[in-house]
């Protein structure tokens, strides 16, 4: 599996995404389960707008960030939440 | 001990009440009336007090949870404290517009259930015809644009049907499918020679079940659990006695697990009379089990006691008397040989002779 530059992510339907006061973390919601997830993926998944490519993704993080090169930590990101099932293309 | 997690996991159990008289409800014997039932103020006050805990999923469940007329009220208002709440139902009082309107009040996901995958089977479990009823709102829900997410439950008269079960979840396309096995709590205790399935029939269902979960990977995601009679160790039930889990009976009880009202000297609190808060920090009910002070051999010394916390204390107590001894299903409980005899029942009497009390109000009076 690899990840396209130029494709666009979205959350996969059923998912919600969502900052939980309770527990100080961001989380992803579906059917039956939540998962917590580090500030890195929360990070990643919050810019999966359905808008922005991948390659928006990575240059707004590094704007953010004020750092470069961070294209391998979201591709790999993107490929472990696409295998999960979290996102979803087109 | 350890600093007591918040709830993530609230079950709203809002009705006792169903259309549907399935032998294998877990429903405690006792049902809830209608007029004990929590009004709406009630619901709202555990939704907002359980969100405030840190509670982020939310079933709404029953009973039939579509029989209260509150129900869009609560889920308008689950959405808004910002739940992910789950509608699990029979699809029995729901028709196409009633889901749409769900959906737009911001409910996240329904699970229909179905008691078989064809007509006669489905109807004769449940006590009343409900079949198409049921396909039509599983198409209904995935037109709406949600998950489809199915549950079978699977006992020994539907266990050879697993197959067909999910073909019938693959051709309306479900996206989530669960087979959830029986549990012997309720109704389901009283029918379980009729219920328990052979060891064969568990294997084979196990075989089944993997070879759809390959066949359909990426397409639908399919949940098989091994019964617990069946496995040599007890499931953690509910994750841990007050770790993750909080049921709200639909007189407003308090449940660390949704049958712990049938537990002997537990002193179980009413949202009517304290805080959720207090309920689930404070009160000795949700601290009776939590840490291991009450664990007696063998679960105390125990090398898997952090794994399954000593496995479900309601079945302890149902089949052993006492719901600090160890879950009988663990092949380590000195009572194991209660669970080996119900499977040699089971195996040398598949077709009991005692009648299959179906789950309505008029049976309770049958039992003792």
């Amino acid at each position: 599996m690899s990840v396209d530059f130029k494709a666009v992510p979205r959350l996969a339907g059923g998912y919600r995404f969502q900052w939980e006061e309770a527990q100080q973390n961001h989380v992803l919601l579906y059917p039956e389960g939540m998962v917590q997830l580090s500030d890195t993926a929360a990070a990643v998944l919050s810019l999966c707008d359905g808008k922005r490519t991948v390659e928006a993704i990575v240059a707004q993080l590094e704007e953010d960030y004020e750092t470069e090169g961070l294209d391998e930590d979201v591709t790999q990101f993107l490929m472990e939440a696409e295998a999960q099932g979290w996102v979803k293309y087109g | 001990m350890a600093k007591i997690p918040p709830p993530l996991w609230l079950l709203a159990e809002v009705t006792h009440s169903c259309p549907l008289q399935c032998p294998y409800c877990s429903n405690p014997l006792q049902l809830v009336p209608k007029k004990d039932e929590l009004d709406t103020e009630g619901w709202l006050k555990v939704l907002h007090q359980a969100r405030k805990m840190g509670a982020a999923q939310l079933g709404f469940s029953g009973g039939e949870p579509l029989v209260r007329k509150d129900l869009e009220v609560l889920i308008a208002e689950a959405r808004k404290l910002g739940y992910y709440s789950n509608l699990i139902t029979s699809g029995v009082g729901m028709d196409a517009a009633r889901v749409e309107k769900f959906r737009e009040l911001g409910l996240d996901h329904i699970q229909v259930s179905f008691q078989a995958d064809d007509a006669t089977l489905n109807d004769y479990l449940a006590g009343t015809h409900a079949f198409q009823h049921k396909l039509d709102m599983a198409r209904a829900v995935k037109a709406s644009g949600y998950p489809m997410v199915l549950c079978f439950v699977i006992h020994r008269q539907n266990t050879d049907r697993v197959a067909q079960m999910l073909d019938l979840a693959a051709e309306l396309q479900a996206d989530y499918v669960e087979l959830a096995t029986t549990q012997f709590e309720g109704w389901a205790l009283a029918n379980r020679d009729h219920l328990l399935p052979t060891l064969e029939q568990v294997r084979e269902a196990e075989r089944v079940a993997h070879h759809y979960q390959e066949k359909l990977k990426g397409k639908m995601k399919i949940y098989y659990v091994v019964p617990d009679y069946y496995e040599n160790r007890p499931k953690a039930c509910v994750a841990g006695w007050g770790k993750v889990f909080l049921a709200v009976a639909p007189d407003g009880l308090v449940l660390p697990c949704h049958s712990a009202r049938s537990l002997p000297n537990l002193e179980l609190h009413n949202v009517r009379d304290h805080d959720l808060a207090w309920i689930w920090y404070e009160s000795k009910a949700f601290n009776y089990f939590r840490g291991e002070d009450w664990m007696k051999e063998p679960c105390r010394t125990c090398d898997e006691r952090e794994k399954d916390f000593g496995g479900c204390h309601c079945q302890a107590f149902k089949l052993t008397g006492d719901p600090t001894n160890a879950d009988p299903t663990c092949a380590k409980s000195p009572h194991h040989h209660l669970i080996e005899q119900a499977i040699d029942t089971t195996r040398l009497n598949p077709n009991s002779s005692k009648p299959l009390l179906f789950r309505k109000r008029q049976n309770n009076s049958n039992l003792s």
